[in-house]
């Protein structure tokens, strides 16, 4: 993977916890190691944004749902003027 | 993808278009980082919103931003003996006064392009004989980064990793954009996974001293589509910052990662590309980790360079845009970069260039 400085982060599945601050994340399918020493409490199924080797923060769950279902009901209203009447 | 493909909603992101479009929302807004002027490019939103709503870019492109003495440092660092340099990929072809960290390498200094800082401290371990240095380039997001790297190379009591910091950081930067006469923008986009680390209150500032609206969001189109309707709304509403990007950031953002990026680094003076010398806004490493800075080394110089067309700077702080510089798409390409904003993979130049935008729509 090119490294790159942007503000490119991506969200991973934390799936195993190692010693000295490392974690095993899921990356769409691809497994390799984490490091977690930036971010407090991570947990196994957390989910964290990971950038240049290191989880820089926890997704928030419910954040997260408050934002997908605010589009999803952005998608109805949209989906609803283009029906045909 | 979890935590992706649930805020890629097409049929919201043409809601909120149209949203926009329809009422008689208008303004001049800056997103202020490389990753979301690459990620309104790509999705075709600038020409879009035009007329009414403009969009331009700022100076959140780390790389962009880095100052030609600092690329020269980085090229004579990298061609000491017994030194490699590592380097995120972007740096490579960031011309200097004389050559990039790219020209450099061909002409046999030993550079390597690394993912991590993780990995440059993997390649001092497996080499003992080798001062492998690590070229500190970026903001919050990646800072914290850099400063844990360097707590596990004295873990680990590694003495052959170092590191050239021409780390920044934002909120000075967006003070002195701000207090600049010429500025004139009536909103902001700022940064999503800096804001992560730094918290949105970092910037209450801008609304409270400047009265500038602001709006922190992520990047997919749907968000950045909502900053917009929402710095648009603002110019009625009055001036607040509001953050779109809850899923990721809280206002005191993440303490832990600021902890050890305080512990490692110290502020200093920094230039920026486009903005001259900031003061406060550059990280340099703490002197008691001096014996691994390569900042401090003796190296020489080339003098600077004279005046060549490029307009980098101007495009840095908004006032034009690429296709107003007359070398854009001509002299300057992505195979052919005469300046930062077109050799970085998200800087405004490359972005326009990429996604064939013209000056006006």
């Amino acid at each position: 993977m090119k490294g790159t400085v942007m503000c490119l982060a991506v969200p991973a599945e934390i799936i195993e916890l190692k010693e000295n601050d490392v974690a095993v994340m899921d990356l769409a399918g691809v497994r390799r190691d984490v490091s977690i020493m930036l971010v407090d409490g991570v947990a196994v199924g957390d989910f964290v944004l990971v950038h240049a080797g290191f989880a820089i923060e926890k997704i928030d769950p419910d954040e997260a749902r408050r934002t997908g279902d605010l589009l999803t009901e952005l998608a109805r209203l949209e989906e609803g003027l283009d029906e045909v009447p | 993808m979890k935590y992706l493909d649930e805020f890629r909603v097409p049929a919201a992101a043409r809601r909120l278009m149209r949203e926009i479009v329809e009422s008689d929302c208008s303004g001049t807004f800056m997103e202020v980082c490389g990753t979301h002027t690459m990620a309104i490019s790509r999705a075709g939103i600038r020409p879009m919103l035009a007329p009414r709503i403009d969009l331009v870019s700022g100076p959140g492109c780390p790389v962009c931003v880095t100052a030609d003495v600092d690329i020269d440092r980085a090229v004579a660092v990298a061609g000491l003996p017994g030194v490699a340099l590592a380097t995120f990929g972007d740096m490579m072809k960031v011309p200097g006064t004389l050559d990039s960290l790219a020209s450099a390498a061909a002409k046999g200094a030993r550079v390597s392009v690394v993912y991590s800082p993780l990995d440059a401290l993997e390649l001092a371990a497996r080499s003992p004989e080798v001062k492998v240095v690590f070229l500190g380039v970026g903001f919050e997001t990646t800072a914290p980064a850099v400063a844990g790297t360097v707590l596990e190379a004295r873990r680990r009591g590694l003495d052959n990793f170092f590191v050239l910091s021409f780390h920044k950081v934002v909120p000075p930067a967006l003070r002195a954009l701000a207090a600049l006469e010429e500025f004139q923008v009536d909103g902001l986009i700022l940064p999503g996974h800096v804001s992560v680390i730094t918290g949105s209150d970092a910037y209450a500032f801008l609304p409270d001293e400047f009265g500038i609206p602001c709006v922190v969001t992520g990047f997919e189109v749907t968000d950045i589509l909502q900053a917009v309707a929402r710095l648009a709304a603002m110019r009625l509403e009055g001036a607040r910052l509001e953050v779109e990007y809850s899923r990721a950031v809280r206002p005191e953002g993440n303490r832990k990662a600021l902890g050890i990026m305080d512990r490692v680094f110290e502020r200093c003076d920094a230039e920026w590309r486009g903005l001259s010398e900031i003061p406060g806004s550059g990280l340099k490493l703490r002197e008691e980790f001096g014996d691994m800075d390569a900042g401090a080394w003796d190296v020489e110089l080339p003098e600077p360079g004279g005046k060549t067309a490029c307009r980098c700077a101007e495009i840095l702080i908004g006032r034009i845009k690429p296709p107003e510089c007359a070398l854009f798409g001509g002299t300057c390409s992505p195979d052919t970069p005469v300046g930062p904003c077109m050799v970085s993979s998200e800087g405004t130049c490359a972005s326009y260039y990429l996604y064939r935008e013209s000056a006006g729509s």
